[in-house]
This record gives structure tokens, C-alpha cells and sequence, in this order.
């Protein structure tokens, strides 16, 4: 079998569709039992055209994605841990419908470890759209690969 | 757990006040493995424990996100899903089974902006020994009243 160095792409398409059995499922992971995730009588009456999502509902696009199509950000995974994530909601997002999110690295750089060692943090910025095109939220997530610190 | 607040209204909300914490009591691996499921997070270092152990962790850990979760959680409770506008977290420390976590959020700003109300909160997760695990903060945008 050959191996051939793959061309990695700056930048990957996610279809992100926001479901209410999906929604209901996270909100119990977060151990939120707001009605709001569950009826859309509910929702409605806080002013929500659909069932809404959590806040932070848009990491189920980990589940929706096939697995030969994630954004390489050249780190290895198994030193690898989060550090920060952030959120701009600019439109609510609701049970229906259908996101596409466009990723791409907006920021790789590194830094000395406080206990020595080099530290390789990643930003990767995800801008998501409805299915009528207006901008729904722009999620930015920063990663930081320790250098193997965690190895005995 | 946690009951969300009906219509905040911006100027019921003073800087300084302090949310009702969230606190959740002993996290198990039954918690990461609902999150995994829900979140499509297989890492293994969260759900398998002979693989977290072999790169030199004690045992599973939590995802930060899910932590995130549970802050978001208390927020959304707090000031209302729908006048959410930003919400940015720092991932401080790793979150063990077994840890108590307590979230906190506290108004630190409000001001009025093109006639819109801007409320900026801050935020902490920590566990049982007062270690801040996640530090976070919020942007929130709340009805005016027009009293």
C-alpha cells in the first residue's frame, strides 16, 4: 500500500442540522432540564421561533461529520488538550434548521511551558450559516499541544 | 436542576450581583460518557482508561466543553438564552471523576449602547478545592424596560 502525502485543505465545509431529539440529548448531558429544550410551546413562549439550541450545542458537528473529513491541524492528539472557546451568537438557531459551517486555522503559534517545554496552541475559527444564508454564529476554538508532558 | 428566570429585564441587574451557583456533586464517568454520546467526543483519554493511563493520566477526564456545558447551563438560567451575544471560556484545569464543580457567574460592567443594553459578566467553574477550572466570561444583551 502506498502511502501519498495528502494535500491538507485550508479550509472544510461542516453541515451542521440542528434536531430536536439531538438537542434534547445534549441538554440532558449538560443536566438542563429548561422546557425550553424539550417543548416548543415552551420555546415559543421565550420567544423562539423553534426548539433552540444550548449555547454550546454546535460541538455536535464532532457527530455529524465523517470521519475522513476533519480539519488537520497538525497537532497530536494524544497530548493535546483544549484551552479556550468561544462563542458569538448573532441569530438564534433552532430546531429545522440547517447549518454550514466553514473552518479554517486562523491562528498557530508557540510558546515556552511554564514547567519547560514548548506549548503549540491553534485557533480554529468556524463561521456558520442558516439555510437562508445569514450568519448564525461564529465559534473559535483553541487547542494547545503540551510536549508530551503527560508521558511517564 | 437550576431554574431559568423569566424576562430579565436590564435594569433589574446590578453590576456586582452575583448569579445562584450551579453546583453539580461528584462527577462520574456516567456524566462523560452521556456528554461523549451527545457530543460526538470520542477521545479516547475521556472514556477509556487503560489508554488515558498509557500517556500518563491517573484516569479518564472530562472534557472541558463539558464543564463549558454546565456553565452555559447556569448562564442560560441567569440572564437567558436569548439575550446570549458572546460567550468565551478559558480551560484552566483538568476535571476529575469525583470532583464537585460549583458555577458562578458575577456582573462586573453594564452600559447602554445605540439604546440596547449591554450587561458583561464574569464567570468561574471550580472544583472542590476552590481551583478555578474554567474561567469565562459573557456578553448578554438585555430588554429595556423603558421606566
Amino acid at each position: 500500500m502506498i502511502t501519498m502525502e495528502q494535500e491538507k485543505p485550508a479550509e472544510i465545509l461542516v453541515t451542521l442540522p440542528i434536531e430536536p431529539g439531538k438537542i434534547r440529548e445534549f441538554a440532558r448531558a449538560i443536566l438542563d432540564d429548561n422546557p425550553i429544550y424539550r417543548s416548543a410551546k415552551e420555546a415559543a413562549s421565550a420567544g423562539f421561533q423553534g426548539i433552540p439550541a444550548p449555547p454550546t450545542y454546535s460541538v455536535v458537528s464532532a457527530f455529524f461529520q465523517e470521519s475522513g473529513s476533519r480539519l488537520d491541524v497538525g497537532l497530536d492528539m494524544r497530548y493535546t488538550l483544549h484551552a479556550e472557546q468561544e462563542y458569538e451568537y448573532h441569530i438564534p438557531v433552532v430546531a429545522g434548521d440547517i447549518l454550514t459551517g466553514r473552518s479554517r486555522i486562523t491562528n498557530r503559534y508557540e510558546k515556552e511551558g511554564r514547567r519547560g517545554g514548548k506549548l503549540v496552541f491553534v485557533t480554529v475559527e468556524t463561521v456558520y450559516e442558516n439555510q437562508i444564508g445569514q450568519k448564525v454564529l461564529t465559534v473559535r476554538q483553541t487547542l494547545v499541544q503540551t510536549s508530551k508532558t503527560a508521558e511517564k | 436542576m437550576g431554574t431559568p428566570r423569566t424576562t430579565v429585564w436590564y435594569e433589574d441587574v446590578q453590576e456586582g450581583e452575583e448569579a445562584s451557583p450551579l453546583s453539580i456533586e461528584s462527577i462520574t464517568r456516567t456524566h462523560i460518557v452521556r456528554y461523549a454520546g451527545a457530543s460526538g467526543d470520542f477521545n479516547p483519554l475521556h472514556h477509556d482508561e487503560p489508554f488515558a493511563q498509557r500517556v500518563g493520566y491517573p484516569s479518564v477526564f472530562a472534557m472541558g466543553m463539558m464543564t463549558a456545558g454546565f456553565l452555559g447551563h447556569m448562564l442560560t438560567d441567569w440572564m437567558g438564552l436569548k439575550n446570549l451575544r458572546v460567550y468565551r471560556v478559558r480551560f484552566l484545569s483538568l476535571v476529575w471523576p469525583g470532583d464537585d464543580l460549583t458555577c458562578k457567574g458575577k456582573v462586573v460592567e453594564k452600559h447602554i449602547e445605540n439604546g440596547r443594553g449591554y450587561v458583561h459578566c464574569d464567570l468561574t467553574v471550580e472544583n472542590q478545592r476552590g481551583e478555578v477550572v474554567i474561567s469565562g466570561y459573557a456578553k448578554v444583551e438585555l430588554p429595556l424596560n423603558g421606566h
